[in-house]
């Protein structure tokens, strides 16, 4: 940790969990060079080229594209690819896994529930019957683009998970992000699965347990949105509910 | 068959008491609470008010703003005592507690309304 006097540094304070070494996890303090136009990502690569070999953390793309660099920084859930060390400045800061999730290994958390959740949804477009090639594309005008496109920037990168406080209480939760991701597929005009992931999303673990706290809007680094899908999907449902006690004979249930 | 949520129908009451409480709350509150009272705007007499509540749409309406706002009331307040309280395991006691409330609020308006 050799700084000169005149290089500006800062202090993180890193989550460390080995579990083939430790029961409990610990905190690691750094002190790395700062730099105005470092992140918090070349923080963490400057400890594991310099300091600490063993630092382990996920990272691809560091230009907020991937996905992969969530983490918590001062207890906030942020793309540490997208996160200045200077905006902390001064002040150390306090560097952990993303929260609500299981931790693996040190910053890397697993991302297992998420990806059967992400699954279920059935995240694809579903048809009644696949149109012969010859037949040419399916065509979508620039206002049903429009429609999905927002909800189909989500990159996967949990942070609305994290801030979700409804998910921390109840992993059975859904969650954010997966519901995003349904909208991005019942809105588009090509697709006629909406009736199934109705199973999915009108249940109690579905949009049902969202208090629209609002918070996972708030983090996403793709103004994805995820609450307004979801209160847009709980309208969805509810006019359905109506519809199947009111009419029922127009249901197909 | 997964099983549907019924939370659409308290969600719908939620609301509806959530826009008619924004919407008729306020400007009730300023007139009867302030206008009013500071002599702002003249306060109309007993006669008329009286002439006012005899049409029988106007009760209507009246049962209907304080009815959905009290589900409004009862449905917020569940999650609060839910997720404020961590009291998942009450859910049954709660919501009979909420929602009866305004059950119960929503009978007794009507019957001052009806019996007026």
């Amino acid at each position: 940790m050799s700084n000169s006097g005149l290089q500006p540094t800062i202090d993180l304070e890193v989550y460390r969990y080995r579990p083939e070494q430790q029961a409990e996890p610990t905190y690691d303090t750094f002190t790395v060079p700062l730099r105005d136009e470092w992140v918090i990502l070349d923080a963490l690569n400057y400890i594991k080229d310099e300091l600490d070999g063993s630092l382990s953390y996920r990272w691809s793309c560091r230009m907020g594209v991937c996905g992969s660099c969530g983490m918590m920084a001062n207890g906030e859930p942020v793309l540490t690819c997208a996160a200045f060390l200077k905006s902390y400045a001064p002040g150390s800061i306090r560097v952990e896994p993303l929260a609500n999730f299981p931790v693996a290994r040190d910053l890397i958390i697993s991302m297992d529930d998420f990806m059967e959740k992400m699954n279920r949804i059935q995240p694809w477009i579903i048809t009644d019957e696949e149109k012969p090639l010859e037949e040419g594309e399916y065509l979508q005008t620039p206002d049903q683009v429009d429609e999905y496109k927002q909800f189909s920037m989500c990159i996967n990168c949990l942070l609305c998970y994290s801030a979700c406080p409804i998910y921390g209480m109840e992993p059975s939760f859904i969650g954010p992000a997966a519901i995003a991701l349904a909208q991005r597929y019942n809105l588009d005009s090509r697709d006629h699965g909406q009736e199934t992931r109705m199973d999915i999303l009108s249940t109690d673990d579905g949009i049902w347990q969202c208090t629209f706290v609002g918070e996972c809007s708030e983090v996403c680094p793709e103004n994805v949105d995820p609450a307004g899908a979801i209160q847009r999907y709980k309208v969805t449902s509810t006019n359905d509910w109506w519809k199947s006690k009111l009419l029922p004979w127009t249901s197909k249930q | 068959m997964v099983k549907r949520s019924n939370e659409p129908f308290w969600w719908a009451l939620f609301g509806a008491g959530g826009v008619v409480a924004a919407l008729c709350l306020p400007a009730l509150l300023f007139m009867t609470g302030v206008a009013f009272p500071l002599e702002w705007l003249a306060a109309p007499d007993y006669e008329s008010l009286y002439g006012l509540f005899e049409n029988p749409l106007v009760r209507l309406a009246i049962l209907a703003i304080v009815s959905l706002s009290a589900f409004h009331w009862a449905h917020r307040f569940r999650f609060t005592l839910y997720d404020g309280l961590h009291i998942k395991h009450l859910n049954a006691p709660v919501a009979l507690f909420c929602y009866g409330s305004a059950i119960a609020f929503t009978g007794f308006a009507a019957l001052s309304l009806y019996t007026f």
